[in-house]
């Protein structure tokens, strides 16, 4: 299978490889994913409490090109994006950048998931109640 | 100079000798005549041509040329040789004994064998992929009239006890078929020293031309008949019919007679190679062969590269080297490799391997290219895998919840 060029360039250089303390207020982690399945995503997210804005995002991921590069291309989306703005991001958004094929749309998926994991995690930090999602359809 | 990419998929398919196509060549050209024209000299010469081939086929595996089938590959030999089992003895029996780790054109056939009324019995491996001999023996049942068990494994290269399998086939009176297209050409096969009954293989996977193989069906001690699968003309003494691929079958014939040369040298350079490749692999942290050590083919490794994902693990050299993947991503289902997950293998280990696959023309440059670039990709992705973390701040993987998707 040919990868597009992006998925590409995410693959040999990720961008935002890494961890944040997750045990810090102001970080969100979102786990998504399992190893048997073949691909696990952590994304994690530092938002600044006064403004609501994210300041950093890193990820760690498990899996295949396509995963990579939707959790590549996540943390860059996030940097400097408000939370309310991080909802809006739909998975249909990574396969339209990446040009991912139909086999690889549970990547994205994952990355829309992994997302809203963190904005959830660092809600629940907050004393703020985790917000409810459908569930997700392409498993 | 090192030329890339370089080829390491050879269970999949092997370039061809440039001595076999020199031996093909005449009968695409002049030659090009109708085996089974008997009345002039194009067809006379077409079909002195494949009874050369069908002695050296003949010879390779020590069989008798009149016990040679030709077919368009195992795919087709596996097919032939399970239905035309099951039809032709059906007045014996209905019951077939397979393992799971055999190939798909076995599993799909016994499954088309039970939708038509036959039971299929399949074996469990042990965790080195060998099938075991008393759970063999315990599924015979009087109604048995087949055991089909592959030579050799296509992923992990395990090689089946098939001599003491045929003691237990004889001992009950049930025949033996054996796909064997990893193994004949690579190993010494011979198939009575074995007792094989019907054994399948094909040309390309041993350096010869895609499209042709042959079944073999014993003709003595026992005598053993199959239904023809496709009606026609009758050739192949009635049990296969189609106009034969002449130069197919002659390219065939001389790949088999190169083997027979070559086999000793090969399997000794080939080999040396593999145990350098897998060496030097084991010395990253957490990288597992799968299947058997002792009984495999000299020229297949499987290896787990743990916590790495096999196809993302792909990605960062199949512009430059061949091999493949047990990883389910590669493929539309999200399961990955049967033949490892038979083995007890965890999905994650199964998703994390590679099929290494040496071959003829495999040079130590190749090998020592592979090596590192195999061993740089694996650590760059472990510095970006949250489970190869983990792993390292000693969690266990296995006490976590995971959002099963």
């Amino acid at each position: 299978m040919a990868y597009s060029e992006k998925v590409i360039d995410h693959y040999q250089n990720p961008k935002n490889v890494g961890t944040l303390d997750k045990s810090s207020k102001n970080v969100g982690t979102g786990l998504v994913g399992a190893p048997e399945c073949g691909d696990v995503m952590r994304l994690q997210i530092e938002v600044d409490d006064e403004t609501g804005m994210i300041t950093d995002a890193k990820f760690k991921t498990f899996g295949c090109g396509s995963a990579i590069a939707s959790s590549s291309l996540a943390t860059e989306w996030l940097k400097g994006k408000s939370i309310d703005e991080a909802l809006t991001v739909d998975n249909m958004d990574f396969v339209e950048e990446l040009n991912l094929p139909p086999v690889k749309i549970h990547c994205s998926v994952l990355a829309e998931d992994a997302i809203k994991a963190a904005i959830n995690d660092y809600r629940v930090k907050n004393g703020k109640e985790a917000i409810k999602f459908e569930e997700s359809v392409v498993h | 100079m090192l030329k890339l990419p370089i080829y390491l998929d050879n269970n999949a398919t092997t370039p061809m000798d440039p001595r076999v196509l020199e031996a093909m060549t005449p009968y695409f050209l002049e030659h090009f005549g109708n085996a089974a024209s008997r009345n002039h000299p194009f067809g006379w010469e077409a079909e002195e041509a494949v009874d050369y081939a069908r002695e050296q086929v003949a010879k390779l595996i020590g069989a008798d040329p009149k016990e040679i089938i030709f077919t368009s590959g195992a795919t087709e030999g596996d097919n032939l040789a399970i239905k035309g089992v099951y039809e032709m003895y059906a007045s014996k029996g209905n019951h077939i004994i397979t393992a799971t780790t055999e190939h798909k054109a076995v599993l799909d056939t016994c499954k088309h064998i039970e939708k038509s009324g036959g039971e299929v019995t399949y074996l469990k491996v042990k965790p080195d992929g060998l099938i075991d001999l008393v759970e063999l023996e315990a599924a015979i049942k009087p109604t048995t009239i087949l055991i089909s068990i592959m030579y050799a494994n296509n992923e992990i290269g395990t090689i089946q006890p098939i001599k003491e399998i045929s003691t237990i086939a004889r001992k009950h009176g049930v025949l033996l078929f054996t796909d064997a297209t990893q193994a004949v050409g690579k190993i010494p096969v011979n198939v009575n020293k074995d007792g094989i009954d019907l054994m399948a293989f094909s040309a390309h996977k041993m350096y010869g031309p895609k499209g042709v193989g042959a079944l073999y069906v014993r003709r003595k001690n026992p005598r053993v008949k199959v239904t023809a699968q496709m009606d026609g003309g009758g050739h192949e003494r009635g049990m296969r019919s189609g106009t034969l691929n002449v130069p197919g079958i002659v390219g065939f014939g001389k790949a088999c007679e190169v083997a027979m040369l070559d086999m000793e040298e090969d399997t000794k350079k080939i080999s040396k190679l593999r145990d350098k490749l897998e060496t030097e692999l084991l010395k990253l942290e957490e990288a597992y062969v799968n299947g058997s050590r002792e009984h495999r083919l000299p020229h297949v490794a499987n290896i787990s590269f743990k916590h790495v994902e096999g196809e993302g693990l792909l990605m960062g050299f199949n512009k430059n080297i061949a091999l493949s993947s047990g990883s389910a991503c590669t493929s539309a289902s999200l399961e990955p490799s049967y033949v490892l997950k038979a083995l007890g293998l965890g999905d994650d280990l199964a998703h994390s391997s590679l099929r290494f696959g040496l071959g003829r023309f495999t040079t130590e440059e190749q090998i020592d290219y592979t090596i590192k670039a195999i061993s740089d990709t694996v650590t760059r992705l472990r510095e970006m895998s949250p489970l190869w973390e983990m792993y390292k701040e000693g969690i266990d993987l296995s006490t976590i919840e995971w959002a099963a998707h």
